[in-house]
């Protein structure tokens, strides 16, 4: 049995230092989805209004978003910010600040997309009833529209753990970085851990991902 | 006598636990028209695809002048290319022409050159009235026209047998004359068919033998004449009344 | 903007533009292979590979390409499989791809209707036959969409490259960014060149799409 470094893992906090980085990453992506839900709902109903300047301000961002690697987005918050406006963002923040834009975007199309699907008869017939418009969609359009869009912004959220893979390339230690760390300092005494510890990392992104998809093809199951 | 070309004995067809087809046989000879009846579900659609090994049998065979054919049967293809099949909805493939649907078969197929299969490909359109329909696309033709190509593809691999599953059931009223007038000229030719149909005028005028086909077997098998005149079954009674019970409303309404 | 070190530095970005151009293309080609393999193979429900191949399909998809560049780059060397950053790069992209490009097949295939398929067969085509002339060229058509966008997705994904120290675009600019602190430019041109490359990727897609959608086969 050749060694496959996995011994390394077992070797004082390693392994919780690696769910650690885990975390870190998460982190990222869950804060960057809270507020892409919440401004993506807003912007999604906004631009739901065909010919409005939200849908036309939405298709631009999207553009932008869809059409650059998040990578180079990353670099132009990172690096960009400082040069332009002098800020000093850390990684982390500048990656909560780059996924929040993508994730509004995305959601916001997704929104969108639901919210038109619902034809326009349930809206007259709201309004027929004398609902206000806001209570029209509180109680009428969204109850309707957040069935389709659970499992797509569950979709979207593993994405979005993939994508902080990214991070460790600006300097935010997560777990990638920890996992460099580790291997670094076992060098001698495990010269294999880098094999063990790049599996382990695939097995836990890949569980991570696998139950969120998982669970959003249940909920999809179940709804339809 | 004219010689067996399909020879079916025996055959049983199970989906899961529920019994379609059970020990039914038939026979048909050559040039002979047989015509299926009977009301929807009865297996009628399931026996033609058994013909053509679509479904698998549990019981019983399938013989094409004395060939068996069999889902697992190394020559499968080849056994298909002997039977000719027309189908409800047509399944002309949308993304060829009329002509290349035509030529696939038997270019790819019986392995036939390209141009000695386009002029009867273009002759046999022509006696269908679409040579002019050549170079379009299936959605660019009505239903008939449709159905029309789908029975020129199926004549061109020269088949020992055709066999048509409801082929005027999916065609808006006006459209069913011209395909069936199709059937018809191919009858007077002499080509042995297989015929599953709810056009009862057109079995009457078309069939040499007509089948009533009720409770996974076959109930009834008389001449035209006999089948519509004085049938000899109950069931077979009920099931030409239910035409006409059907005619009387039409006409109150 | 500091257009003559622009210039100075232009060849040095059109060098790594091409460096990500031609490995994007190759691992694009091999996953577009392997993604096609797998949906005939998940199709035929072949035995035992039909697993494996489901297996591949979820693995790929639901892990970061970096992290499968790490395994690949760093990982797998020690237990004796060598790679070069290029080969590593367009493995990686291979591996990724196939599984998306498996799915996008595979719903493609999903959408011939099954009769299609059995008229082709009563018409005495032998199975490879049928899959070749009848279903393929008519999933092909319905995965156009969706393999467009993955083609575009995974010309994206290239910005990694840099991890497994390939000298492509971000490689390139994040190196400059280093040394002269001209980040402005650096930031300017990495952009740019992203543009140049993702742009007619892009709108080709649309292209292609808007065509299929409006008009089908023979209008």
């Amino acid at each position: 049995m050749p060694d496959l470094g996995l011994e390394v893992l077992w070797k004082g906090k390693n392994f919780v230092r690696l769910l650690g980085g885990l975390w870190v990453a998460l982190r990222i992506s869950l804060i960057a989805a809270g507020i892409s839900v919440a401004a993506g709902i807003i912007l999604g109903i906004l631009a739901s209004r065909k010919h409005s300047v939200s849908s036309v301000i939405l298709r631009i961002w999207l553009g932008i978003i869809h059409i650059m690697p998040q990578m180079v987005l990353l670099f132009l918050m990172y690096f960009g910010t400082t040069r332009a406006f002098g800020w000093n963002l850390s990684g982390e923040t500048a990656a909560v600040i780059v996924f929040s834009l993508w994730g509004t975007a995305e959601m916001g199309d997704l929104v969108r997309g639901a919210v038109s699907s619902i034809p326009a008869i349930q809206r007259e017939s709201a309004e027929a009833l004398g609902l206000q418009p806001v209570q029209v969609y509180r109680w009428i359009i969204l109850p309707q529209a957040v069935r389709r869009l659970i499992p797509l912004s569950i979709n979207l959220i593993t994405r979005m753990i993939k994508t902080t893979s990214l991070v460790t390339l600006i300097g935010v230690v997560e777990i990638l970085k920890v996992a460099q760390q580790i291997i670094e300092a076992n060098r001698k005494a495990s010269p294999n851990a880098a094999f063990g510890v790049y599996l382990t990392i695939f097995v836990m992104y890949y569980l991570a991902c696998r139950l969120l998809s998982l669970a959003a093809k249940r909920l999809e199951k179940h709804w339809r | 006598m004219a010689e067996t070309v399909l020879s079916i004995s025996h055959l049983t067809k199970r989906f899961d636990d529920q019994t379609i087809l059970e020990d039914l046989s038939l026979d048909v000879r050559e040039g002979e028209v047989v015509v299926i009846v009977g009301s929807s579900g009865c297996g009628k659609s399931t026996l033609l695809r058994c013909i053509n090994a679509l479904e698998s049998i549990q019981g019983g065979e399938i013989r094409l002048r004395g060939e068996p054919i069999r889902q697992d049967s190394k020559n499968l293809p080849e056994m298909r290319r002997k039977v000719g099949m027309v189908f409800q909805n047509y399944e002309l493939f949308p993304h060829l022409t009329v002509l290349d649907n035509i030529l696939l078969a038997p270019v790819k197929a019986q392995k036939r050159s390209r141009e000695e299969a386009r002029e009867e490909a273009l002759a046999l359109l022509d006696r269908v009235g679409l040579k002019e329909k050549a170079g379009s696309y299936p959605r660019q033709l009505s239903g008939g026209q449709k159905q029309r190509v789908a029975i020129v593809r199926a004549l061109i691999m020269h088949p020992e047998i055709l066999l048509f599953d409801e082929v005027t059931a999916a065609l808006d009223p006006e459209m069913v004359r011209e395909v069936l007038d199709v059937i018809v000229s191919l009858a007077d030719q002499g080509k042995t068919m297989l015929i599953v149909t709810h056009e009862m005028s057109f079995a009457r005028a078309v069939a040499d033998r007509i089948i009533l086909l009720e409770d996974r077997r076959i109930l009834e098998e008389s001449t035209p004449e006999q089948f519509f005149t004085s049938p000899k079954t109950e069931q077979a009674k009920k099931f030409l009344q239910s035409f006409e019970f059907n005619r009387k409303n039409k006409a109150e309404a | 903007m500091d257009w003559a070190y622009i210039g100075k530095v232009l060849p040095l970005y059109g060098k790594a533009a091409w460096l990500t151009l031609r490995t994007g293309t190759a691992g694009i080609l091999l996953a577009a292979l392997v993604g096609l393999l797998s949906a005939a193979v998940l199709h035929w429900r072949v035995p035992v590979l039909r697993r494996i191949t489901a297996a591949y399909v979820e693995l790929s998809r639901n892990t970061p390409l970096l992290v499968q560049l790490f395994f690949i780059y760093y990982g797998l060397p020690k237990i004796g499989i060598k790679t070069n950053p290029e080969a590593c790069g367009i493995i990686g992209l291979a591996f990724l791809g196939g599984g998306y490009m498996a799915e996008a097949f595979r719903s493609g295939i999903e959408a011939v209707d099954r009769i299609q398929e059995e008229s082709a067969l009563s018409l005495g085509l032998t199975r490879w036959q049928t899959f070749l002339h009848v279903i393929l060229p008519q999933a092909m058509a319905i995965s156009v969409p969706a393999f467009m966008a993955n083609v575009v997705f995974l010309m994206k994904e290239t910005s990694v490259f840099s991890a497994v120290s390939l000298m492509d675009l971000m490689f390139t600019a994040k190196d400059q960014i280093g040394l002269y602190y001209q980040t402005t430019e650096s930031l300017f041109l990495l952009v740019s060149a992203y543009l140049l490359i993702l742009l007619p990727l892009s709108l080709l897609g649309t292209f292609w799409e808007r065509r299929l959608r409006h008009a089908g086969f023979g209008t």
